[in-house]
């Protein structure tokens, strides 16, 4: 079994808004492969610390490792780093005035430059993958919030990152469409992607999660082995957490 | 009650009078929306991205433009400039006028536009690694754009309306043009039955078209 | 040159006259806003009535006023009547006319505008609490309709206040008719003196328009609720 470098290092991460800490002090190391599940009470910091990780946020303290390269320095070009880290969020923001293919071809093509030809059969082949090849020409405004939130997930895919980060993704979603969207997600975690998701999905997060970090105040709670947690949850808070979920 | 009447065959008898101030309002009217929105755009990306010391040098002149009156500042460019050493023609005055005073409005128009579009789709758009001239150029504006329309409108029929004062300094459009026909001719109903019909004539183009553009933006928009 | 014609400005009695005109012009904006808020509420709350007969008409109102420019309005208003109907109006009760009918049909589509966007819920939650008709709109929905009337309002009265410039066009004596003679009158010895007295009354409307756009915006932004 050779030591690899984590692919990603969080180290003592703070982030604070004017006074208030949000991030206390986060360490985590993440492997090529691994799907981590991060769950914890609304404000704890979970979406904030996801934010940090692709340079929406400014970070106060500590540091973020890519490739054991440091982000956290005035030389980051962040562009570059949001290739290979790419985010989907809770409002699957698709442009509404581009179809769902000019969506997805606008990073890969201009800001990646690459090749139209190899562009679009990378998004087709996605499109089938999710099941939405039919909708290559429809706009936004004719999708349901499911489809929609596919197609956002295809146009961080296309763009093909090293990692991807879901922010609460199926939060938005009626219930019904929430399935389709973690089907994706499931899909994705067995072809071997590194991914951090924040949700609220339970169920979910415990099938498909290599590990689980529970967040509260700030800070890392707990942190275990997606199994472990689930049965057997160490810390008061987290039982706590859990059972608040069991009626 | 005399004088209800029309006299159709003085109406006849002056259009050409009138075609020549409505055409002379429309081209005037363009060039100065044209200017307008030029001036307008430029005014909100700076006022948008909080361009240092620029930032501040639009806020007084859109404070300026828009709490003073179209004729003070045509009177102040056609009578009071040539005595600082500057001479201008009646239209170019207009142009300026309109320039100046509809670059305030469109600013207004276009900055609410851009700050309507959500921080998300912003976010979005960094996330997949646009640069911010790319997310100008394929988040921000076509989405300010369809935002703006209304207000957009709103401004031309506005500073269309306003060559309406351009009377004040000589220069021969539809309100002067009928000014001057009634001192000579004294047909006061027709005459002002002309204008308001060279107005309509102006106008109602003018809106189906903007409803038009309003409708067709609207189209390709809008589904969160 | 230039410099020497500022002091035009303090010849004589010049600045008071400026002064008096601008009060001239202000008393017939006044008395046209006063006219259409209480005229422009009344009909504001008439227009929210579904009723087509009450709508059209009044929409057709609201619209000539929108389509033709007010200096158009003052010209028909100044020369129509009196050459049709034998009545001789000085040009500033047809100051007063145009810009009272102009002021309540706007108004009134601020007022109607107002109403028509308060939430429905506000009504329906009031019910269920138990107030009466009467303590609904007085606590509840007129505060809220005047918030969101307020701020437009401000802004008609600024741009009526701009508008009253156009009442030089049809001869009443006011700033710009005062401002004018005194550039005849001291043509030969201060020959720059239309850049300074136009100059001056530029200000003047911006010293007057000015805070009321300001105060407006404070307010807008402290109900941003």
């Amino acid at each position: 079994m050779s030591q690899q470098v984590p692919i990603l290092q969080v180290k003592g991460l703070i982030k604070k808004y004017g006074d208030k800490a949000v991030l206390n002090g986060v360490d985590l190391q993440v492997e090529k492969g691994k799907v981590i599940a991060i769950l914890g009470p609304s404000g704890c910091g979970k979406s904030t610390f996801l934010r940090c990780l692709n340079g929406l946020e400014e970070v106060q303290g500590g540091d973020i490792l890519l490739d054991n390269q440091s982000l956290i320095n005035k030389s980051t070009n962040w562009r570059t780093v949001r290739q290979r880290i790419g985010m989907v969020f809770q409002s699957y923001d698709l442009f509404p005035n581009l179809t769902v293919m000019e969506n997805i071809l606008l990073s890969p093509l201009k800001v990646q430059k690459r090749s139209r030809e190899e562009v679009e059969k990378q998004a087709k082949e996605l499109l089938e993958r999710v099941g939405l090849a039919d909708r290559a020409n429809d706009y936004p405004r004719q999708l349901s919030g499911g489809q929609k939130q596919r197609i956002a997930i295809v146009r961080a895919l296309c763009i093909n990152p090293e990692i991807m980060l879901f922010d609460e993704v199926t939060a938005s979603l009626d219930p019904e469409m929430v399935r389709e969207v973690l089907d994706v997600i499931a899909q994705l975690a067995e072809q071997g992607m590194t991914m951090l998701i924040v949700t609220h999905e339970m169920n979910f997060a415990r099938l498909v999660a290599d590990e689980v970090i529970f967040m509260d105040k700030g800070k890392i709670h707990e942190q275990a082995v997606a199994e472990e947690f689930f049965s057997n949850p160490q810390t008061d808070r987290a039982k706590q957490f859990l059972n608040i979920l069991q009626f | 009650m005399e004088n209800l009447t029309f006299d159709w065959q003085y109406m006849i008898d002056v259009l050409p009078h009138y075609k020549t101030a409505l055409w002379l309002t429309v081209k005037l009217a363009f060039i100065g929306i044209a200017f307008a929105i030029i001036v307008g755009l430029i005014c909100s990306v700076i006022q948008y991205f909080k361009i240092r010391v620029l930032s501040n040098v639009v806020q007084v002149y859109l404070e300026i433009a828009r709490n003073t009156p179209l004729l003070i500042q045509l009177f102040f460019l056609y009578y009071g400039l040539p005595k600082a050493g500057v001479t201008l023609s009646g239209e170019l005055c207009g142009i300026i006028g309109l320039t100046f005073l509809g670059g305030s409005y469109m600013a207004e128009v276009f900055r609410s536009g851009m700050e309507a579009v959500t921080k998300s789709q912003i976010e979005t758009g960094k996330a997949i690694g646009l640069s911010n001239l790319q997310l100008m150029r394929y988040v921000i504006i076509p989405q300010a754009f369809s935002y703006s329309i209304p207000g957009f409108s709103a401004n031309c029929i506005f500073l269309l309306k306003e060559t309406s004062v351009f009377s004040g300094i000589a220069i021969l459009e539809l309100t002067n043009t009928t000014k001057n026909l009634m001192g000579i001719f004294y047909k006061t109903n027709e005459a002002l039955f002309m204008l308001v019909i060279g107005y309509l004539i102006i106008l109602l183009p003018l809106t189906l078209f903007l409803t038009w553009l309003e409708r067709r933006v609207r189209h390709a928009e809008f589904g969160n | 040159m230039l410099n020497s014609g500022i002091s035009v400005l303090f010849e004589g009695i010049n600045l008071q006259r400026l002064l008096i005109g601008l009060l001239a012009t202000l008393r017939v904006a006044l008395i046209s806003v006063l006219i259409s808020i209480i005229l422009g509420i009344i009909i504001g709350i008439i227009r929210t009535s579904k009723n087509k007969l009450i709508q059209i008409p009044f929409r057709i109102y609201l619209e000539l006023f929108r389509i033709i420019p007010i200096l158009v309005w003052l010209f028909v208003i100044y020369y129509v009547i009196p050459a049709n109907f034998d009545i001789n109006l000085s040009s500033e009760v047809v100051a007063l006319i145009v810009f009272s009918l102009w002021g309540t049909a706007e108004m009134s589509d601020i007022v109607r505008g107002a109403i028509i966007s308060l939430p429905k819920h506000q009504m329906e939650s009031s019910k269920a609490l138990g107030l009466s008709p009467v303590q609904m709109y007085r606590f509840v929905l007129i505060p809220q309709a005047a918030k969101r009337s307020i701020p437009p309002m401000i802004n008609l009265i600024t741009r009526m206040i701009k508008t009253t410039a156009l009442l030089t066009m049809i001869g009443v004596i006011e700033v710009i008719k005062v401002g004018q003679q005194i550039i005849e009158v001291n043509n030969l010895q201060y020959p720059t003196a239309s850049f300074w007295i136009y100059g001056i009354i530029f200000f003047m409307y911006f010293c007057i328009c000015f805070p009321l756009s300001r105060f407006s915006r404070k307010l807008e932004q402290k109900w941003a609720a």
